[in-house]
């Protein structure tokens, strides 16, 4: 049994069900307790629904209790992602754990250690004022004497209300703020680090589910007497689900693929025509699962200050469905045995897959609990519990745990994607070159990051929700990316129309100071001023805000004149997302951003057809490797004076326009659809 | 159709039992409970599954178990001796070269099969040599100056087992 599994059944003080929430689903837990327990010997634990999925938050929120209770960082332990043991939580997502659980950490620690003081004031009898929190203890500087935080509390729930606690200002801090390498690290570097696929129960059985061999096929028939009769193989139907239970994960792979189904297949558009469809088919309030809801933006007089213009511009930007490619698989083990239902899985939601599990099953929720391991990525692909419902079903016929491991092929097929769109982009410009109107028009992409920071006093800005051929989720950004890349891509082409440098062209339109400190900081560092244009090569330059958080990129590019191969030879990137808690882990988000961004810019791209994906392994399916790799300089600029956003998506929305930027900037070509370059080189016709 | 082969697995001398299609990944993680090296893409293209089998690189997901038969497997957890880590694991460290850390086994092993070849590797060769590792996360620029500095570590001496 692994040590995980051992640890999880260690002291829970805040019980699930002390945790509210309130309207908007926010955890509304009031006491200290509900996030903070101080054990009998001083050691602090704290408690989150959030999931650590390499954006090193376990790090970065130890940081900021760390902070407020004087203590080390290495003298706090968090309990993450545990629906008995944890709060309430949405989900890890939307750069939303810095903004929210973050500010409150800080809160509730503040609170601890004003209580610890006060407790400390009393036992001594003397003025809380005179004394001092440092170390794990409280200490009457005149006297020396001293209580250590354990000797206050006695292990005691803190029901204490942490509300209106005054938390340390940014700049005074000394814990938060400075570089602290991630907590895991040697258990990273020493191969221990478990995630869920390396999770083991005594008993265990492996898993494995048939799949349809396109979408929308239903099951006509099965035979699997071949599969049966594997040793130890039990093969299990439920309606259209077909699974096996194998005693090891190869024989369960070998049965499944002895299962003889036959399958009524249904037509299926294929990605050739993606766009066409995606234009022509609204999506209807009946259509399932829930749309996203349409977004309408009107301001001025659009129509008439086009027909005013003295030019306009009108084109049409896209971009293609792209897969998270997470390395580790979805993966569950589920574990009936106790009467009640535990299921382990890297999920970014888990108190959402508690539900989930609670709707497949007809069971309360209390009867269930989700453990979520620190887990090898997400990038907003694992927000759902498909291989967890698929791990339970499984187990619970079985009646001993079973662990399921999606194949490669699997997840890049029965997961979700980030969603393709279409995006439609008027605009008009004076004599002298200002914007006068903006017309923009986002077809199923998205809505996030679809407001255009530039002035222009005429504007339409809509978001159209529409069927998609494909199942589509969240993916680290959102449409963010898609809104930028079309936004920043045409503001290069005004610019290059009108012979005006493009910095310079959008400092003339833009009075967001935030945006411009990133953009000037970005542009001296590139040497945006000084570039050279060798033959072949090009810079580009891209910025945007989005979720609180600005980001500027300069790109420079060479393209290889005999082969059309495009590279990226260098990015600059500044960004700025108010008072940094952890430069450490905020530059490589940043860097991590930039090279997963490279890649839906450059060459990601789901192909389909028949109802089937053909890009579906790393073979076929192109992700950013070692020689993709631009050399990447990233420039944080840390408002101490600013709330604290969060930093993991916002850093990847200017490097796709930058790099179509920058090749227009080295040939002339203007690309309009990302990937820019699906097969790596440049078709110039 | 099932076959024992023997082998030695992070210098302990084993002899495992498994049908001639199972891969050595298979029986390093759920045989031995070895799972530093880790599923990915069972097609050899990711390189999360990467070991050493007589000091060379090895895609365990597409290597049969028979083909490790009388020789030296080194997983990740086998690298450092005696409690010390190994120079790349230090330095992975040192430039927190991963994230999620999914990849970092195998991106290790990988950079340990390099090194024993290549003691002073350009950037050029560190690229190429490790091209068919991922890591989704992006960490590649850590990870090249992470292979870099362990590289002038054991060459400087301050190999495995040595006084920091």
């Amino acid at each position: 049994m692994s040590e995980q599994l051992l640890n999880t059944s260690a002291h829970a003080p805040g019980s699930a069900n002390a945790s509210r929430r309130t309207p908007d689903g926010e955890p509304d837990a009031p006491a200290i307790g509900d996030w903070l327990h101080i054990e009998c010997d001083g050691s602090v634990v704290v408690y989150t629904g959030k999931v650590e999925v390499g954006q090193h938050i376990r790090t970065s929120l130890a940081q900021v209790v760390a902070e407020e209770l004087r203590l080390p960082v290495g003298a706090i332990q968090l309990v993450m992602a545990d629906t008995d043991r944890t709060p309430f939580d949405m989900g890890t997502f939307g750069s939303l754990t810095t903004p929210t659980i973050s500010y409150r950490l800080r809160q509730v620690a503040a609170a601890t250690r004003l209580l610890l003081r006060d407790l400390a004031a009393n036992r001594l009898g003397v003025e809380p004022h005179e004394l001092v929190v440092a170390d794990g203890r409280v200490t009457h500087a005149p006297t020396g004497r001293t209580c250590g935080f354990g000797e206050l509390t006695q292990g005691r729930r803190l029901t204490e209300t942490y509300a209106g606690a005054p938390i340390t200002s940014p700049d005074q801090w000394t814990v938060a703020g400075t570089e602290v390498q991630p907590v895991e690290g040697l258990s990273i570097v020493s191969g221990v680090q478990r995630y869920t696929p390396d999770l083991t129960l005594p008993g265990m059985l492996a898993g494995a589910v048939l799949r349809p061999p396109s979408f929308g096929a239903t099951l006509v028939s099965l035979d699997a007497r071949a599969a049966q009769a594997l040793p130890g193989v039990t093969v299990i139907r439920e309606g259209d689900f077909v699974g096996v239970t194998a005693p090891d994960r190869h024989t369960a792979l070998r049965a499944r693929d002895l299962l003889l189904a036959e399958w009524t297949v249904i037509e299926q558009l294929p990605s050739t025509q993606l766009f066409d469809y995606l234009r022509s088919n609204p999506a209807g309030a009946e259509d399932a699962p829930r749309p996203p809801l349409p977004l309408h933006h009107e301001q001025g007089q659009v129509e008439a200050a086009c027909a005013g213009a003295e030019l306009t511009f009108a084109q049409t930007y896209s971009v293609a469905y792209i897969a998270h490619a997470p390395l580790e698989p979805r993966a569950a083990l589920a574990d009936w045995t106790s009467g009640r239902l535990t299921v382990w899985t890297g999920t970014q939601r888990p108190f959402g897959v508690r539900g989930e599990l609670s709707e497949a099953f007809q069971m309360p929720e209390q009867s269930i609990r989700v453990i979520v391991p620190d887990t090898g990525s997400a990038y907003g692909g694992k927000h759902t519990g498909e291989a967890a419902i698929e791990a339970a079903r499984l187990a619970r016929t079985a009646q001993v745990p079973v662990k399921l491991i999606w194949t490669r092929e699997e997840e890049f097929t029965w997961a979700y994607f980030r969603p393709a769109g279409v995006i439609d982009i008027v605009s008009g410009v004076q004599a002298d070159g200002t914007l006068i109107c903006w017309e923009f028009h986002n077809y199923n992409s998205g809505a996030a990051g679809i407001h255009t920071p530039y002035d222009v006093p005429n504007q339409r800005i809509a978001f159209h929700p529409t069927l998609s051929p494909l199942r589509q989720g969240a993916y680290r950004a959102l449409a963010a990316t898609a809104n930028h890349f079309a936004r920043e891509t045409h503001m290069d082409e005004i610019a290059r129309a009108l012979g005006v440098d493009p910095l310079t062209y959008r400092l003339k339109q833009l009075k967001d100071e935030r945006l411009r400190a990133v953009l000037e900081a970005a542009a001296e560092r590139f040497g945006w001023e000084r570039a050279a244009h060798e033959p072949g090569c090009g810079n580009g330059i891209a910025a945007g805000t989005e979720k609180g958080s600005y980001v500027a990129t300069c790109a420079e590019i060479a393209v290889d004149r005999t082969s059309g191969e495009v590279r990226v030879v260098r990015v600059v990137q500044a960004f700025e997302c108010g008072a940094i808690i952890n430069p450490t882990a905020l530059r490589s988000q940043v860097e991590g951003a930039v090279v997963q961004g490279l890649g839906g810019a450059l060459f990601e791209a789901i192909a389909f057809e028949g109802g089937r994906i053909s890009t579906n392994r790393f073979s076929s399916y192109r992700v950013p490797r070692f020689a993709d790799m631009p050399v990447i300089e990233v420039l944080l600029l840390d408002r101490k004076d600013l709330a604290s956003a969060g930093g993991g998506e916002t850093p990847m929305i200017g490097i796709a326009p930058a790099i179509g930027n920058a090749i227009f900037d080295a040939t002339g070509v203007r690309l309009r659809s990302m990937p820019l370059v699906p097969a790596g080189v440049l078709q110039v016709d | 159709m099932l076959e024992s082969v023997s082998c030695t697995v992070n210098g302990l001398e084993t002899s495992v039992t498994a049908g001639p299609d199972v891969s050595l990944l298979s029986v390093l993680r759920e045989q031995l409970d070895l799972t530093g090296p880790k599923i990915g893409c069972a097609e050899g293209s990711c390189g999360a599954c990467t070991v050493l089998v007589d000091g060379e690189l090895v895609r365990a997901c597409v290597t049969p178990l028979a083909a490790i038969a009388g020789r030296h497997v080194l997983t990740i957890e086998g690298l450092a001796l005696d409690q010390q880590l190994h120079p790349l694991q230090r330095a992975f460290l040192d430039t927190v070269a991963f994230q999620c850390g999914y990849c970092t086994p195998g991106m290790i092993m990988a950079a340990t099969a390099l090194l024993s070849h290549h003691p002073d590797p350009d950037q050029d060769m560190i690229v190429r040599f490790m091209q068919g590792n991922i890591c989704r996360c992006g960490m590649y620029a850590r990870i090249v100056r992470a292979i870099r500095q362990a590289a002038a570590e054991l060459r400087a001496g301050k190999g495995v087992g040595d006084e920091p």
